[in-house]
């Protein structure tokens, strides 16, 4: 669905991606992993259009993207989580998800209508919430929210807008094994009808759920491919993994 | 509290069209100025407040408008109607916005507020450097619009208590329609832009076209408080588009507490009052002035519609310590 080619990105000096192809295909979930500062965020970044590469190409379902528009893409299909958790801290949980949904009604200039009797942006954030497990905690600030569920919170508020690519960047990062383990089924029953890219630490987690997994270091594509491939992969083994697996 | 909340607006409103019956030509006067300010206020609440665009060059949109009033007649003898003259000042400061919003809102936080001063500023030396609308000493207005409806005058703007009425129905109508804004889908995706900017154009927020809607909504609205402003006074100068006015408005807004509308119209009230008492008193009365917006800000950083949060934060303070 969401396609990559030659992407490079450089920051003065620092080529922060360098020469990265990747595809992601609706029914798979693709890992992307590798040490911090190997450029996983930033090639996060460039494929949800929040920084324009300084070569190479996007296209989605076929169709190449204009940079630097985070919020066309994200109307046209392509959802993202941020590493940090990004919500609206004095909103409470289901107002960040209705307030997401809401991306995806045309109707802007309809003043004359409520925002908090809107039955489809409402529907849609209690189905997101629910699919977290937040129902309960759906009236709380979202800046009183545990950090484990203001990440919940974060993939909800992705879901409520019905992206078909989400770019979900280290979902679980500070979550409880609980958490962990929900938000897992969640991605596999997500992959179903969507393309996801999985930027992830938790390398149990990666194994567990990934279907295709690539491995960056330094900017570049070290390894890419199954599972097994990359776990067997003598650079990767070198570089990365080590004798952890 | 929030019971309190509900009901005030509608007791100020009852305390607003009693008021006529009450008091004098003077208060009256001074009364419906207070209700153009807070129209002004508004307009800017629901940039500085609402959508979290700090603008320090709101003036300009109310001074042009006051100035398409008295260019919109041959000579400052004839009367111009209003149904006319009113339309084409709100299009010309709406027109005013959206071209300096356009340019302005490229710009973020503290570059916004330096740009929309710089802009507000080119409007302000059009009119003081030029002849247009007699220069730096302005222009008096000796006839006020008329407001003819099939061969009948509706209203007198001559007739004090009439204009009074006439504004306490503008103030009802911008405050219902802000109301009403706020609570649509529109309103909360400027909520949520003050809140995250950032996290709504990941979600698929046009933010620039929302932010420059709402600057020029604030920008038409500020240019109808201007028009009516012109009418009451009868004379215009570049003083109505001068930061000054830009800056006081702004005050008006973080005194009674930005981001409620009623915060808006509570800070109008209390700026311009204070403004009478203080004059009244001495010669140096910018100095009081001063004193108590420096004291409000630190012991009411809510505003004055927030005084029971600022209070209950105060105690806890005191109770924690």
């Amino acid at each position: 669905m969401l396609a990559a080619k030659g992407l490079t990105r450089r920051f003065g000096g620092l080529v922060a991606v360098d020469d990265v192809s990747l595809e992601l295909r609706r029914g798979q979930i693709h890992a992307l992993i590798g040490t911090n500062g190997a450029g996983k965020s930033t090639l996060i970044n460039l494929l949800a259009g929040e920084l324009s590469p300084t070569s190479g190409a996007i296209s989605l379902r076929g169709r190449a993207v204009l940079h630097g528009r985070p919020d066309r893409l994200a109307r046209l299909g392509v959802g993202r989580t941020f590493q940090r958790s990004n919500v609206f801290s004095e909103f409470s949980a289901f107002e960040n998800c209705r307030i997401a949904a809401q991306a995806r009604i045309p109707r802007v200039w309809a003043l004359h209508e409520s925002a908090a009797q809107c039955r489809s942006s409402s529907g849609a954030a209690e189905r997101a919430l629910a699919a977290v497990g937040l129902t309960a905690r759906r009236d709380v600030a979202a800046g009183l929210l545990s950090h484990g569920e203001r990440r919940e919170l974060e993939i909800a508020m992705c879901l409520a807008t019905e992206p078909s690519v989400l770019l979900l960047d280290e979902p679980l990062a500070g979550m409880g094994a609980e958490e962990s383990t929900r938000v897992l089924d969640l991605l596999r029953r997500l992959k179903l009808e969507r393309a996801i890219l999985l930027v992830e630490h938790d390398m149990d987690a990666v194994f567990a759920v990934a279907d295709v997994i690539t491995v960056m270091a330094d900017g570049a594509v070290l390894a890419s491919g199954a599972p097994e491939d990359v776990r067997n992969d003598p650079a990767v083994r070198e570089s990365y993994l080590g004798d952890a697996i | 509290m929030s019971t309190a909340r509900r009901i005030l607006p509608w007791l100020s409103l009852l305390m607003l069209i009693l008021l006529p019956a009450l008091a004098g030509k003077f208060y009256i006067e001074l009364v419906a100025k207070i209700m153009i300010m807070a129209v002004f206020a508004m307009s800017l609440d629901l940039l500085v407040g609402v959508t979290g665009l700090v603008s320090l060059g709101h003036a300009a949109f109310f001074g042009l408008a006051s100035y398409v009033l008295v260019l919109a007649a041959p000579d400052q003898y004839t009367a111009v109607s209003l149904w006319t003259s009113l339309p084409l000042a709100v299009a010309a400061s709406a027109l005013l916005a959206l071209v300096i919003g356009a340019l302005a809102l490229r710009t973020r936080g503290v570059y916004f507020i330096m740009v929309t001063l710089a802009f507000s500023q080119m409007v302000y030396f059009v009119f003081h450097d030029t002849k247009l609308g007699g220069g730096s000493d302005g222009t008096y207005l000796y006839a006020k619009p008329t407001a003819m409806l099939g061969g009948w005058s509706l209203l007198d703007f001559n007739n004090s208590t009439q204009f009074y009425y006439a504004m306490l129905g503008l103030l009802t109508l911008i405050f219902a329609f802000l109301r009403l804004l706020l609570a649509s889908r529109f309103g909360h995706a400027l909520r949520g832009i003050r809140s995250n900017e950032q996290r709504m154009r990941a979600l698929g927020f046009n933010t620039y076209a929302y932010k420059l809607a709402a600057f020029t909504i604030a920008g038409a609205i500020a240019g109808a408080a201007g028009y009516f402003a012109a009418v009451q006074f009868g004379f215009v100068n570049p003083e109505m588009l001068s930061w000054h006015q830009s800056a006081n408005v702004l005050l008006m807004v973080i005194l009674g507490g930005a981001g409620n509308l009623f915060g808006a119209v509570v800070g109008a009230f209390t700026f311009v009052l204070l403004q009478d008492l203080f004059s009244s008193l001495t010669k140096h009365w910018l100095l009081l002035m001063g004193g108590f917006v420096i004291l409000a800000v630190m012991l009411l950083p809510g505003g004055l519609t927030r005084v029971s949060d600022s209070w209950q934060a105060w105690r806890a303070r005191m109770q924690g310590g």
